[in-house]
């Protein structure tokens, strides 16, 4: 049978499918996936005295990365993103359920409420605990004015500030995984539960928890990742106690220019990322709710 | 009357996919047609190819004696229903309607008077300013329909149009179609999979299968005189065996079944020893106590079953086969497990070619060669 | 009456909970607001000095920090709007289309999403360095679109995965060619999936640091320029800056809300 050739093609889709994803495809390739082989290109390389990098092979930059004051610092990372993870859930989960199962108008409101303060500047809201937590800070005034201490607390430049930092930042990529997770939660399943004799807090492990695992899941991923690159908030708030693999990385590039070093630390971020999203879509995690 | 539509061999390829096989009707003007078969059988494939959503792969169609491959669905004067609606959710039901018009620049209190009338005519009254989310399916349906039909095409296409409707408003919808398209005196094409629904309305039906037209004809044609095998057991309830034709004398063909030979009324295209189907609608079955000549069936009353108007005889045979007759409630009946002689009027059954009897011929001719 | 009772002090404990979370939350931004109006004159600028509106005049000197929010307002706009016509484009595209490497291009669509921001930024530092494009507005820019054509495909893609296919049919069935097709059917029917990501895309480039850190150059944007005066202790000014910026966005987002709410259509279901 001979097949005709048409004037038109309506299904015909080189031309559009060419002008629709062309661009996309353009960006992803040139600004996602070739920088980052570079990347991987340039932590074989080393550099020259006047910190030019050479392209020649050498794993050298690897075997740095095992040094004992390197390995300190990729413990604290994991330390410090696990505990803003942990604190984000333990906060972020009773919070969205709360907001979730408003029933009213006001719940439009209490979700805007979450999301107003992030529009303002992330640095300078850290650095507003920074003016509220130092040693001449409001904190420390208030509790002076009041007595209870008499002298000024160091709160700044701990783990703990760091994590406060991290959280607050981080606090909303969990809050709204969540959110929707909970808000799909069908009502009458808490009934039934209910109904077949499960005390609140059965239904709470049995039933809300598992059914809106998916948003733990997601926020987590979300906050935990994020929080290992987030150098700023420990520059402002753990003031150099409290390094992260995210500031080893900006030193190697802004102030140490050893470039191939900071690309042998990023690839390890790259791996930590690849191997938890992996073990997120194991479990059963949709990508697309790692989005906004 | 005049052809509107004309097919003439076409097929449609997808990859390895033979979804519509030399195809060809010619419809008329003003005639309602419908496109019958199980899914998957080529007839929505057919109707978006009048439409121009798809291009035959080979073969030609023209409306009003014009081929129209080359054009785009938006130059064709054929309008279609969808089977999802496909309404505008961003536009009121007015806009949706006026959308037509719209497009063809037709002047603005033009638009206003004419989508009012159709609005009118479909019982849509006072909707103009809704949604398409704020109406129920039927509205919805009757959206869809005002919207094809306010641009006066020469041929509606509706692709299982109330598909996604309850029974009872599907039977009143089908009423309403049939009364718009008299009024209107515009071709439909309608595709369905509901036999019922095509017998209702149709003034042709070419029931579709394997993406061959299986038989085209009037409803009463096609019920009562089922071309294929496929035809006579997708329209109605019927019961069908298999036999060879043994002799034939004044038009009544005598086949033999396994069970035992029967009388069936046939054509001159029939011939002796011929693998042939036979089928008997159960409204057409009757039952003795004694043998009637020529009808050497026996069989045992299994069952009855009360369906309203109508009271259902399950009888078996002895080889295990179960025949379905209906004889009218109030009738005075064996009992279950009674022995009765089965028969009929042979000019009320059907002998169908064995179209696997076609292919042991063509066998046997080629092991001949 | 105990259940009652019980009822009522689960509010009241939710109420609690709810009203510290949003302390926590708003905390530092009071912070920021106060310190706008702080009458200090002396760096680090934290102790609370007195009431003053001086900062607000104060801030239409200061050249430099102006000119950062406007390289930002500049950035956020031009790459808002070419990450919303790239990522229209290609979450139609991608949806509707069938080619090679379809799968590549939807996991490297996951990768701005999911890796670090610093690993970004270095990234496109090196290469930018590599091919010798000077760092400056056009870097940040590229840079800018490469991260939020992302969100603006997700938040297309979700809007199409409800999409009827046959509406693109009916219009053209009723004589609406392709081009008519698409602005009065499609991109209609889009729409709140685009303006969502645009949204995004808007807010992502505006208070983005971690990439623009390292591929601005010379070029300052307003929260680098934020970033710079935190070593030196970050003046009133800047502080009332951010408290004008948060007040536009409010603002902005206030009317655009209750715009999609009377005067938008009702949504499909």
């Amino acid at each position: 049978m001979e097949k005709k050739k048409s004037k038109h093609e309506f299904r015909g889709n080189t031309l559009p499918a060419l002008v629709t994803v062309g661009p996309v495809t353009l960006l992803l390739l040139g600004l996602v996936l070739a920088p980052l082989i570079f990347v991987l290109v340039m932590s074989f390389c080393s550099t020259d005295e006047f910190y030019n990098v050479v392209y020649r092979f050498t794993a050298e930059n690897y075997s740095k990365l095992v040094s004992p004051d390197y390995m300190k610092i990729y413990g604290q990372s994991l330390l410090i993103a696990f505990l803003t993870t942990v604190v984000c859930i333990l906060l972020g989960y009773p919070f969205s359920y709360i907001i979730a199962r408003t029933k009213n108008k006001k719940k439009k409101l209490l979700y805007m409420l979450v999301i107003i303060p992030f529009w303002t500047n992330s640095l300078i809201r850290i650095y507003g605990w920074r003016t509220f937590l130092g040693n001449s800070g409001w904190l420390n005034s208030l509790l002076l004015k009041l007595q209870i201490v008499s002298e000024p607390v160091d709160f700044l430049y701990k783990t703990g500030t760091t994590v406060l930092g991290m959280v607050y930042c981080l606090i909303p990529f969990m809050i709204l995984p969540l959110y929707t997770a909970i808000e799909k939660l069908d009502g009458s399943l808490l009934e039934a539960s209910g109904d077949l004799g499960a005390r609140p807090i059965r239904t709470l492990f049995e039933i809300i928890i598992p059914l809106t695992s998916s948003g733990i899941f997601s926020g987590s991923i979300m906050v935990f990742i994020p929080c290992l690159g987030y150098f700023f908030v420990s520059n402002i708030l753990g003031g150099g106690n409290t390094d992260m693999i995210g500031n080893l990385i900006e030193r190697q590039f802004k102030s140490a220019n050893n470039w191939p070093l900071g690309a042998a630390l990023s690839i390890i971020l790259i791996l930590v990322t690849l191997i938890l999203v992996k073990a997120y879509q194991k479990a059963g995690g949709d990508m697309d709710s790692l989005g906004l | 009357m005049g052809k509107i539509v004309e097919i003439e061999g076409v097929n449609k390829i997808y990859g390895s996919n033979h979804v519509v096989r030399n195809l060809d009707i010619t419809v008329d003007e003003g005639e309602f047609l419908t496109l019958l078969g199980s899914s998957g059988c080529g007839k929505t494939t057919t109707l978006r190819m009048i439409a121009g959503f798809e291009e035959p792969t080979t073969g030609t169609i023209k409306v009003e004696g014009e081929p129209i491959e080359e054009k785009e669905p938006f130059e064709r004067n054929v309008n279609t229903v969808f089977q999802s609606y496909a309404l505008f959710p961003h536009k009121t039901i007015f806009d949706n309607i006026a959308y037509g018009l719209k497009m063809k620049k037709v002047p603005k209190t033009e638009i206003k008077e004419r989508v009012l009338e159709m609005m009118e005519m479909v019982q849509l009254s006072g909707f103009e300013h809704r949604y398409p989310s704020q109406l129920s399916g039927g509205q919805k349906q009757r959206v869809a329909i005002a919207r094809a039909l306010i641009n006066r095409p020469r041929v509606l296409l509706l692709d299982e149009p109330l598909g996604a409707l309850d029974l009872k408003l599907r039977k009143q919808m089908q009423l309403e179609l049939k009364r718009l398209q008299k009024k209107l005196n515009i071709t439909f094409i309608y595709v369905t999979h509901d036999q019922e629904e095509a017998l209702t309305m149709s003034d042709r039906i070419a029931v579709m299968h394997d993406g061959v037209i299986d038989q085209l004809a009037t409803p009463t044609d096609i019920y009562e005189h089922p071309a294929t095998r496929f035809v006579a057991t997708f329209i109605g309830e019927t019961n069908i065996y298999d036999g060879c034709v043994t002799s034939i004398s004044d038009g009544v063909a005598t086949v033999t079944l396994e069970n035992g030979a029967v009388k069936v009324g046939c054509d001159d295209s029939f011939s002796i020893l011929e693998y042939a189907t036979v089928s008997v609608r159960p409204e057409k079955m009757r039952f003795s106590k004694t043998p009637i000549e020529g009808f050497e069936l026996v069989a045992v009353v299994k069952d009855y079953i009360y369906v309203g108007s109508v009271l259902k005889c399950i009888v078996s045979l002895p080889n295990g086969n179960e025949l379905k007759i209906e004889r009218l409630a109030g009738q005075e009946l064996p009992k279950i497990g009674s022995k009765i002689y089965p028969y009929w009027n042979p000019e009320d059954a059907v002998l169908i070619h064995n179209d696997s009897y076609k292919i042991f011929k063509a066998l046997d001719e080629i092991r001949l060669a | 009456m105990k259940r009652v009772k019980k009822e009522k002090r689960k509010r009241r404990v939710s109420v609690l909970f709810c009203t510290l979370m949003y302390l926590f939350l708003f905390m530092p931004i009071s912070v920021v607001v106060a310190n706008s109006f702080n009458a200090t004159k002396s760096k680090p600028y934290l102790s609370w000095k007195g009431f003053t509106f001086d900062w607000y005049i104060k801030l239409w000197d200061n050249t430099s920090l102006l000119q950062a929010f406007g390289n930002t307002m500049i950035i956020a706009v031009v790459s808002t709007l070419l990450a919303t016509i790239i990522g229209t484009l290609g979450a139609v595209g991608i949806y509707r289309y069938k080619f090679k490497g379809k799968g590549l291009i939807n996991g490297l669509l996951y990768i701005p999403v999911v890796i670090p921001e610093i690993v970004i930024g270095i990234a496109l530092l090196t290469i930018f360095s590599k091919v010798n494009i000077p760092r400056g507005m056009l870097t940040l820019i590229l840079a800018h679109v490469s991260f939020c054509v992302p969100f603006v495909i997700f938040n297309v893609r979700a809007r199409l995965s409800g999409y009827d296919n046959s509406i693109e049919e009916a219009s053209m069935d009723l004589g609406a060619n392709r081009l008519v097709t698409f602005f009065e059917i499609t991109l209609p029917v889009l729409a709140p999936g685009i303006a969502g990501g645009a949204l995004l895309a808007f807010t992502l480039s505006i208070d983005d640091v971690i990439i623009s850190y390292f591929v601005n150059g010379q070029t300052k944007t307003y929260p680098l320029k934020v970033m710079e005066s935190i070593k030196s202790g970050v003046s009133p000014d800047v502080n009332a800056l951010s408290t004008l910026i948060l007040i536009g966005t409010v603002v902005l987002v206030a009317l655009t809300q209750s715009g999609i709410l009377s005067g938008g259509h009702k949504k499909p279901e």
